[in-house]
């Protein structure tokens, strides 16, 4: 029991942690401030993080290789590019609107990185990731030299690092949409683990696998724009939260989902209390602190073997 | 009852199987056999309907595989894949829990659990079933796949190459087991063997397959003639008796 606790005292902290800390101080307005700047900040990390975890966990499953997540699959790449077309041809458009094309555009990127990997041997699992990364640095590439052509080279930077410093009041509400994805896979957190059994095996089992895979890559994808939209990129995250999950608790998403959205949400909230610590007051984006905690869990995992016990 | 008729598959332009053309009866034991790339995998993922063939007809006891629902297909007929190659941390209750899947969609009630139950003890998995599928031996997590595959309740299960990874005992605990299972009529095997003798000594027809198509097939292991197996594997065998059993040796 206390074992099952510890990670909820542990996020309590963290939450506790991240609404005292900022540059202004409480005083009589200790309210308004918790309300428009130190809660919203708190809860978009909440919120991205646990969205990322999850997609990073059914990026896994359809793949069927535990060091893919979504920013290894040109996924965010491919929607800042759509975001910069949208920027350049219809710089009008509403949020809304935003969004979908970012969701759209990750999704091709996606689609494209999947055609790929259907022709890579499976025998190496490092092959996926490293093809991956090289796939979403030749988006990003183009992406650059988009932003570059046409002057829009901040609007990419900020898109590429994420934080949380501008988050307030009014301004991350559309990360609330992570919470309703999170609880539709949920509801096919069978289907999901299922998927991962492989395309043979799961449609043995009476999977509609292509449905079951074409909802949960839509869902990532949807996931991906809103982070990215809102709060920026951050790598990492969708690899160490299900991964560390997994080695604690197993491969059943129905039990696990919710500790994986918790594990990524407590992931990214403590790297923004980090960065705001370091050189406080001044702040150091989340996605860096998160990609150097990142990074070294990714390398552990590379050489942890499994624990193998055979019986 | 299985039947197969003038059944055509192919990849591209490179044909896999060609005008197949048999039926398999209810109850007891098919044992497919024939060298590697004689189109016995494609076979069975063909009877299970997740291959769509070039041409020709499949019937599971009148339905068609192919455009049947996929939740009425899978409890018509399961598979087990070839050595799945997953390496899942999944608990070995939960994968065999699976099986229940197509009946319960996600909500398993009382006869889900007795069945996942049944299915653990009939392979020997009931001291394993906490434990995670990565930390098995290949055998045992071969075993829980087969349990999976037996949990799934249905009239037929296609085994493919399931002697893989076990140990002599337990390829023949396997092969006692299925054909106890197929004694009463209520489960129809078809299985892949490169085990001549284990098909010899267990199955109740035997079909050898070569280049894709049926080189012979027989309701006996008198099929199993130093000739048949010659042809079938292009090497020469020599048949010896014991205790009245046919035991087939490579030369």
């Amino acid at each position: 029991m206390r074992r099952r606790l510890l990670p909820l005292v542990a996020l309590a902290g963290l939450i506790a942690l991240s609404l005292s800390l900022g540059a202004a101080s409480f005083g009589d307005d200790a309210g308004w401030l918790l309300m428009v700047s130190r809660l919203p900040r708190t809860a978009a990390a909440l919120l991205a993080g646990a969205g990322l975890a999850l997609a990073g966990v059914v990026v896994q499953q359809v793949v069927q290789n535990r060091l893919v997540e979504p920013s290894l699959t040109g996924a965010p790449e491919a929607a800042m590019l759509g975001l910069l077309a949208v920027t350049l041809l219809a710089p009008g458009l509403a949020v809304a609107g935003k969004m979908l094309i970012a969701a759209t555009a990750a999704l091709a990127g996606m689609a494209g990185y999947l055609a790929l990997a259907a022709r890579l041997p499976r025998e190496d699992p490092m092959l996926l990731p490293i093809v991956g990364m090289v796939y979403g640095g030749i988006l990003g590439a183009a992406g650059v030299w988009g932003a570059w052509a046409t002057d829009l080279m901040q609007y990419l930077g900020a898109w590429r690092l994420g934080e949380f410093s501008g988050v307030m009041m009014g301004r991350y509400e559309w990360l609330w949409a992570i919470a309703a994805l999170a609880a539709l896979l949920y509801v096919i957190a069978d289907r999901i683990t299922l998927l991962g059994l492989g395309e043979a095996q799961a449609r043995s089992l009476g999977l509609d696998y292509a449905q079951t895979r074409a909802l949960g890559l839509v869902v990532v994808s949807v996931i991906t724009a809103l982070v990215l939209v809102t709060v920026g990129a951050f790598p990492f995250v969708g690899l160490v939260a299900p991964n560390l999950v997994a080695r604690w608790r197993g491969d059943n998403l129905r039990a696990n989902l919710p500790l994986i959205a918790l594990g990524g949400g407590g992931l990214l909230l403590a790297a923004d209390v980090i960065g705001r610590l370091i050189r406080y007051p001044f702040e150091i984006p989340a996605a860096t602190v998160v990609a150097v905690f990142g990074a070294g869990v990714f390398l552990w995992l590379l050489h942890a073997a499994p624990g193998r016990r055979h019986g | 009852m299985i039947e197969i008729s003038d059944l055509s598959y192919a990849v591209g332009q490179t044909p896999i199987l060609h005008g197949i053309t048999t039926t398999l009866e209810r109850g007891g034991i098919t044992a497919l056999i024939g060298p590697n790339g004689a189109g016995k995998s494609t076979l069975l993922h063909c009877l299970a309907g997740l291959e769509r063939p070039a041409s020709g007809r499949v019937r599971i006891d009148g339905l068609d595989p192919f455009t049947a629902p996929h939740r009425q297909r899978a409890r018509a007929v399961a598979l087990l894949q070839q050595s799945p190659a997953l390496v899942s941390r999944l608990k070995v209750r939960e994968l065999v829990g699976f099986g229940r899947w197509p009946h319960h969609q996600g909500r398993p009630g009382p006869e889900d659990r007795a069945q996942i139950d049944r299915a653990l003890t009939a392979f020997a998995l009931t001291e394993l079933q906490d434990r995670a599928l990565d930390t098995l031996s290949g055998g045992q997590r071969q075993r829980a796949f087969i349990a999976m595959t037996y949990a799934q309740d249905t009239p037929w299960m296609l085994l493919d190459e399931p002697l893989n990874a076990l140990d002599p005992r337990h390829a023949r605990d396997l092969m006692a087991r299925l054909h106890g299972l197929s004694r009463d009529g209520a489960r129809s095997i078809v299985i892949v063997l490169h085990d001549i003798n284990a098909a010899a000594g267990w199955a109740d027809h035997i079909v050898a397959m070569k280049d894709g198509r049926i080189l012979a097939q027989d309701h006996s292991a008198a099929l199993l003639t130093p000739e048949v197996l010659r042809d079938l594997y292009d090497t020469p065998f020599e048949l010896l008796q014991h205790k009245g059993r046919p035991v087939v040796v490579a030369r």
